[in-house]
């Protein structure tokens, strides 16, 4: 709580920073002074900023983010309009990052300096330094327009049309997972490592088990401890918007919708958008540490 | 004597590292009967470690290149296919490690621990592996055992921990156990009571024993027989009385420390450590020509000391089932050597005694 108090005070000063008058913006090529001055009050923003910050605040503890500039619209609304896109879209990424990174990770990291790890490292250090539009920007000339398998872009629910959305979803998620994959593949291979190395391993291969046994409940057990963590991050990343892939494939999730309210200095949008973020990382943040009470006995009490 | 349990025979262990090729256990051969025990001493960083864990191939795949023979109960260790060498690992030998708190694995109950190495050689369901379990910690003298078996490695002492590990080593009725500095972590009593606990399978099931030590309490309580370790070689061999009251090569000398104290009665029933050696023990990677013992030798009695490696050589009567063995060129009398060169010579401030453990233990 106190860390989301201190979160919307940065959020808050950080928006009203940005450079521009959403007032003017909005007005556009209609502006005259009238129009400008009644506008302005009625958003509240001729008032003090501390003032402004804790009016925002006040609504924001009720869940009333305000009203967007731009459209007229609840901030509330136009963020659960985009939740549903952004987080399938987040947690498909995250299953291919880990349908890639977990073998991947494991296999390089028990055959150091192999043809495997060689290629593992060449294909994450690929991952990590493409630009995720060129990636994206290549899939859709590939698979949309030279052989013509898959809808270049767009969102539909799952519920209208389970397999258009399917269709829909696995360009951009293989895009961000991909990404998030290869960062993942690294932890996997060094943490991996790490856990073959214990001394514990030594003593379970002396109980004479059976070698998967032991790289099952002594090695991989103990790599998921990292794992968990770095996953966090990576979904933590994923759910606060992908901007750039979210636009490449007309995927109308959270990065677009905050995006947007940026360029048209939409403070209450954008303010409710950062808000979300934190809030969303906070959770994650959460999980973890519930997870790894969950799964490293030494943290429980 | 009947037929030795472990046969080990010219064992050498070459380790890959970033500075070349290291000589870890160069041409090792001893054996270990039923319900003997075999102490191994030496310096840290001599190759005991090593040379064990080459038995059981548990080095680092890749790193290690071991050759020789090692018969365990008449099989190859060192040739054996994986599954034959998995399903050895446990009733064949079993291991118990020198460092308690990393040794066992810190996210999984000390019960599953147990139950899995029982069930991996047995076909006990859970239930019985888990009463079997429990018997074991009690053996090994844990207060709780079957309030142990739901608690995690750290929730236990060290002390605790590596009573589990013993636990372990023991829980496949091993026809040999090898403990590499098993009790160096524990107390005195409880040290006593594993000691015994050893000494009791020993009997009851014709254990064999090697017992990798500093503790010369240790080696004169249970050892029937002393392998004192220098360079990856045997350079002395014997009884424990022929190696530890007529010490023959210089470097067990200089480990026994000041003789003539050594052969006389304990102080207080507290048996000394093994002295420390001015000097440094010479790195695996550039061994010396010739004895490997040269540079730090005190005595160098002989002209080929330098440049040809001495043999084991029997001293005294081959008469005997165990001959003591010395591998020194240096033909003094043990005694009269004993008391001229070492004492004259050791402990004259040699610089570079750095870097050499000086390990702490007490007869139990
Ligand atoms: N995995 C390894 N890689 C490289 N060198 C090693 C490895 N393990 C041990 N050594 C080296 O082998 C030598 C013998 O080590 P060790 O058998 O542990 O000695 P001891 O048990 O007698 O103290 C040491 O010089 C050590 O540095
Ligand atoms: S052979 Fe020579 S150098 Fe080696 S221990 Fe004997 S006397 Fe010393
Ligand atoms: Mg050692």
């Amino acid at each position: 709580m106190v860390v989301l108090a201190g979160v919307s005070v940065i959020v808050f000063a950080l928006v009203h920073l940005v450079p521009g008058d959403p007032v003017r913006l909005a007005l556009g090529t209609r502006f005259n002074q009238d129009a400008y001055d009644t506008l302005r009050e009625r958003s509240g923003l001729d008032l003090p900023l501390v003032q402004q910050f804790f009016t925002w605040l006040g609504s924001a503890v009720t869940g009333d983010l305000g009203v967007s500039f731009r459209s007229g619209d609840t901030v509330t609304s136009l963020i659960a309009e985009r939740l549903p896109a952004t987080l399938t879209l987040a947690l498909a990424s995250i299953l291919v990052a880990l349908l890639i990174a977990i073998p991947l990770g494991t296999i390089s990291a028990l055959r150091p300096r192999s043809i495997i790890d060689r290629f593992a490292t060449v294909i994450s250090q690929f991952g990590i330094s493409v630009p995720d539009f060129w990636m994206a920007i290549v899939l859709i000339l590939v698979f949309a327009g030279t052989l013509g398998w898959l809808p270049s872009g767009g969102y539909v629910a799952l519920s209208e049309d389970p397999l258009g959305w399917l269709q829909r979803l696995v360009m951009p998620a293989v895009v961000t997972g991909t990404v998030s994959g290869a960062v993942i593949t690294r932890f996997v291979r060094s943490s991996v490592l790490e856990a073959i190395g214990a001394d514990h391993v030594r003593t379970a291969q002396a109980k004479g088990l059976p070698a998967r046994q032991v790289f099952t409940w002594h090695v991989l057990r103990n790599a998921l401890l990292p794992l968990v963590t770095v996953t966090g991050v990576q979904l933590a990343y994923l759910l606060s918007g992908v901007v750039v892939v979210e636009i490449v494939f007309s995927w109308p999730g959270l990065g677009q919708l905050a995006l947007q309210s940026v360029q048209a200095r939409d403070y209450p949008v954008l303010q409710g958008a950062i808000l979300l973020f934190a809030v969303v990382f906070l959770v994650i943040n959460l999980v973890v540490d519930l997870l790894y009470t969950a799964i490293d006995p030494r943290i429980r009490r | 004597m009947s037929a030795p349990v472990l046969e080990v025979e010219d064992l050498r262990v070459r380790l890959r590292t970033p500075r070349g090729p290291a000589d870890v256990v160069n041409g090792l051969s001893y054996s270990v009967g039923a319900g003997e025990t075999v102490a191994v001493v030496g310096e840290s960083g001599s190759g005991k470690s090593v040379s064990v864990l080459a038995l059981l191939g548990l080095l680092p795949q890749g790193v290690a290149t071991v050759t020789g023979r090692a018969l365990l109960q008449g099989e190859d260790l060192l040739t054996m296919q994986p599954e034959r060498l998995r399903q050895v690992r446990g009733p064949g030998a079993g291991m118990v490690f020198q460092d308690p708190m990393t040794s066992l694995n810190p996210v999984l109950t000390i019960g599953r621990q147990l139950v899995e190495g029982i069930r991996a050689h047995t076909d006990l369901d859970k239930a019985a592996a888990r009463r079997r379990a429990a018997d074991l910690l009690g053996e090994v003298g844990l207060p709780d055992p079957a309030g142990t078996l739901d608690r995690y490695p750290h929730e236990l002492s060290g002390g605790m921990r590596q009573r589990v590990i013993i636990a372990i080593a023991l829980s496949n009725s091993p026809a040999l156990l090898i403990a590499d500095e098993a009790t160096t972590a524990l107390d005195v009593t409880v040290q006593a009571q594993i000691i015994d606990l050893v000494e009791g399978l020993q009997a009851e099931r014709g254990m064999g024993v090697v017992w990798i030590t500093h503790d010369l309490g240790v080696v004169a309580g249970i050892a029937d027989r002393v392998l004192v370790m220098y360079g990856g070689r045997c350079v002395e061999d014997g009884t424990v009385d022929d190696v530890l009251e007529n010490p023959s090569h210089p470097y067990t000398r200089g480990l026994l420390g000041a003789l003539p104290d050594l052969a006389q009665p304990a102080v207080d029933g507290v048996v000394p450590d093994l002295a420390t050696v001015p000097g440094v023990p010479p790195a695996p990677t550039d061994l010396p020509k010739g004895c490997v013992f040269w540079p730090r030798c005190p005595v160098r009695g002989d002209a080929r000391c330098e440049t040809e490696q001495p043999p084991l050589a029997i001293i005294g009567s081959s008469d005997v089932a165990l001959p003591h063995r010395a591998a020194t060129w240096c033909t003094e009398s043990p005694a009269r050597a004993g008391s001229t060169a070492v004492s004259g010579t050791f402990g004259t401030g040699s610089p570079g005694t750095s870097g050499i453990e000086s390990p702490r233990g007490r007869l139990r």
